[in-house]
């Protein structure tokens, strides 16, 4: 078995190290005998969406945010039917508010790709620091970083998460992210996946799935460490 | 003076000698904060009475340095130089060194003022300082958090130099990021940089930043890199580019005692006479076509970048006479990489604070090929920057070629720390103890601890390390300076 992860814009979308998120994906596919390619996918070159299992959408400062949307706009019909038709996409940050209808900055408002009915406005104070959240989707709680001046509504939308410590989608501190079909969008970094290693099988399981039938399993790995750090977060916001 | 700054001056002045009769070691920012209270306007005031020059230093890494041999230099050619030596580069460390300077009619006896700052503080400083010129060493990553990205950094810094619109702006040719100034500010430019090929490939591994044209986006292409994104880049589509530098350094080799490198400049012709006259044993003439020079026992091979950005400054200062033999046998060192005897053994504690700074020091590590412990503390207090992802920007597939016997990790976020190598295949132990650890390793190890921490860890290892060495001296009182400063740059 062989999965395809795009890693797209790793140029311009690569802050708070979420190239680490690529790492875990690839990483948690070799420990387990299963081929994991990684593909960069780098702007103005047209992306091939039916030979990419995962996507990979960071966040940049603004300006690289801007420049990454045209790029995507051009993209934007094809990734709406790479998310339609059930492909595995992990957006992070600014890769999660692109999603959306638009984003409401300070001075301008970019328009988004409209592939998740949700939007985002700026606020003056950015929200900053450690989030636990609890998700139904997962056992363990998932522990992030997050660090955004957008806040963003979900709408009708499936969140990620309760939160249970730090802000999340808006200064409520309600909601974080959103689930839909198989796409995880999130504010977290931290990376996101090394410390929560279900949240990176539940997008490698979905992307077999996807590719090689129902009957693809994952198998368990030794996640002690990945525990470790994951539990040390809880336990200090406990 | 006026009285109102001859009571900022008594105040700081009173106040420091309190801190010092307390034994709360050198008084740290608060003379400058008392003094700043008295009078809002001392800074800009003491600073107008120097003599000669004002230089500034801003940028990511390396200020400390490049201060340090400005101040060096200066004082060489014996000059009297006010500077905030102990890097505390926020507005109340720049305004109590210019204070404490001071004499008590608020008179200032200075001929150059050498002042690195945050660039957090950058625009009120510059504003104060009306500086004669500024280096700007580099524009990298940092603390995110405290930070935000490069481009806010840019955008401060443009604001800042704004403030001294005649200044000579002196800056590193190299990096795409901060040489964009060179297009935005109006200011008389003069670059360094250091040639194709001058390095080892792989001397200096490290992080790409977003390699894009600061002037239209596009991105970048590179014909060479020597560390980070910095090297020989163009854009393709306005045309912008790493200019011909009037400062460069080519041809680096590391030997036994250190990085060796020819200086050539426009400049250097009378350099090069004067330096061949010295047979000094760290650095002599060549000899070279051009009257280029060479200059050796460069600890770490990013020094080169800050003994160029510093001779750059003091040539466009036309002061850079003497700069060869002032450097002769210069220590590097700025406190802030500390040798320690423990057991018999050798400690070495060494900060790292962003993905830069720990590539340099894993690259540092390898040169050195003896068998070795490696001891990686990682803290995430405010200090430190809550956000440690940056640990993801490292390539620690190096940490695989130190020649390391054990790794141990420690600090609060040791398990993140272990973690990251994990998926570089490297094992480590893991320890709530480092006190312990290090008694261990100098007692039963290879004798050659090599230790890697960030802000915090800085300053509690120093202490431990400073209890368990035999004759050391003291740093404590630059490190209370230390973290007193960091308390406000994260408040």
């Amino acid at each position: 078995m062989k999965l395809t992860i795009g890693h797209l814009y790793p140029n311009l979308l690569n802050l708070y190290g979420d190239g680490g998120n690529v790492k875990c994906l690839q990483r948690r596919l070799q420990w387990r005998g299963i081929e994991g390619e990684v593909a960069l996918l780098s702007g103005g070159s047209r992306i091939d969406f039916q030979n990419v299992d995962v996507l990979l959408l960071g966040g940049g400062s603004d300006r690289e945010q801007e420049i990454a949307c045209r790029y995507l706009r051009e993209a934007g019909g094809e990734l709406r039917c790479f998310v339609e038709s059930g492909g595995v996409l992990l957006a992070v940050c600014g890769g999660y508010q692109l999603l959306g209808n638009y984003y409401r900055t300070e001075k301008t408002v970019i328009e988004g790709l409209g592939i998740l009915d949700i939007y985002t406005e700026w606020k003056p104070q950015r929200l900053v620091g450690d989030v636990i959240l609890d998700s139904p989707a997962f056992r363990s709680p998932v522990v992030g970083f997050e660090n955004h001046g957008g806040r963003t509504y979900i709408g009708g939308h499936e969140p990620l998460g309760r939160v249970r410590h730090g802000h999340g989608n808006t200064d409520q501190g309600e909601w974080e992210g959103v689930l839909y079909k198989n796409v995880v969008a999130t504010y977290l970094h931290g990376p996101l996946l090394p410390k929560n290693p279900e949240v990176c099988d539940y997008l490698l399981e979905r992307a077999l799935k996807r590719k090689y039938g129902d009957a693809a399993r994952l198998e368990a790995l030794p996640d002690e460490l990945e525990h470790a750090a994951n539990e040390y977060m809880v336990e200090r916001y406990r | 003076m006026e009285l109102r700054s001859r009571l900022a001056v008594f105040c700081a002045k009173a106040a420091d000698r309190l801190i010092r009769r307390l034994g709360l070691g050198s008084g740290g920012t608060f003379p400058g904060y008392a003094a700043r209270l008295a009078d809002p306007g001392i800074v800009g005031r003491l600073a107008g009475m120097v003599r000669e020059k004002v230089i500034v230093v801003v940028g990511t890494n390396g200020k400390t340095t490049t201060t340090g041999i400005l101040c060096h230099v200066l004082e060489t050619a014996g000059k009297k130089v006010v500077t905030n030596r102990m890097g505390a580069n926020m507005q109340n460390g720049i305004a109590t060194a210019f204070v404490l300077a001071a004499d008590k009619r608020a008179c200032l006896d200075a001929d150059y003022a050498c002042i690195e700052v945050d660039e957090f503080a950058s625009l009120e400083a510059l504003l104060w300082l009306k500086p004669h010129c500024v280096v700007v060493t580099n524009i990298f990553r940092d603390q995110l958090d405290r930070f935000g990205e490069v481009d806010a950094v840019l955008e401060r810094l443009k604001e800042a130099v704004g403030q001294a619109p005649d200044a000579a702006l002196v800056l590193n040719g190299d990096d795409a990021i901060s040489y964009s100034l060179a297009y935005s500010c109006p200011n008389p430019v003069f670059s360094y940089g250091v040639g194709e090929g001058s390095l080892r490939e792989g001397a200096l591994e490290g992080v790409r930043e977003s390699p894009f044209c600061r002037l239209c986006g596009e991105p970048l292409t590179y014909t060479f890199f020597h560390y980070g994104h910095l090297g020989g880049w163009k854009c393709p589509k306005c045309g912008a580019g790493r200019p011909r530098p009037d400062y460069s350094a080519e041809n680096a080799v590391s030997e036994k005692e250190g990085f060796t490198f020819e200086m050539k400049s426009p400049g250097m012709e009378a350099f090069g006479t004067k330096i061949r006259k010295n047979r000094g044993r760290s650095m002599e003439g060549a000899g070279m076509p051009g009257g280029a020079c060479r200059i050796r026992g460069v600890k770490f091979a990013y020094n080169i970048y800050n003994i160029l950005a510093a001779y750059a400054a003091l040539d466009a200062m036309n002061a850079s006479e003497g700069f060869a033999d002032a450097m002769e046998g210069y220590d590097y060192g700025n406190h802030r990489e500390s040798m320690f005897n423990v057991a018999g053994g050798r400690v070495q504690l060494h900060l790292a604070k962003n993905p830069t700074g720990f590539q340099q020091k894993l690259s540092f590590m390898q040169e050195d090929p003896r068998p070795k412990d490696v001891v990686i503390q990682i803290n995430d207090t405010e200090l430190d920057g809550q956000d440690i992802s940056w640990l993801w920007d490292v390539d620690f597939r190096a940490l695989r070629e130190v020649n390391a016997l054990k790794i141990v990790v420690g600090g609060t976020r040791r398990y993140d720390m272990g973690l990251r190598l994990k998926y570089e295949g490297i094992d480590c132990d893991f320890t709530s103890d480092l006190q312990k650890t290090v008694v261990r390793l100098a007692e039963r190890g290879t004798g050659n601890l090599y230790m890697i921490v960030n802000y915090s860890g800085l300053y509690s290892m120093n202490r431990i390390l400073q209890k368990l060495n035999k004759g050391g001296q003291s740093h404590e009182a630059y490190y209370r300076t230390f973290i007193s400063e960091s308390a406000q740059l994260v408040r």
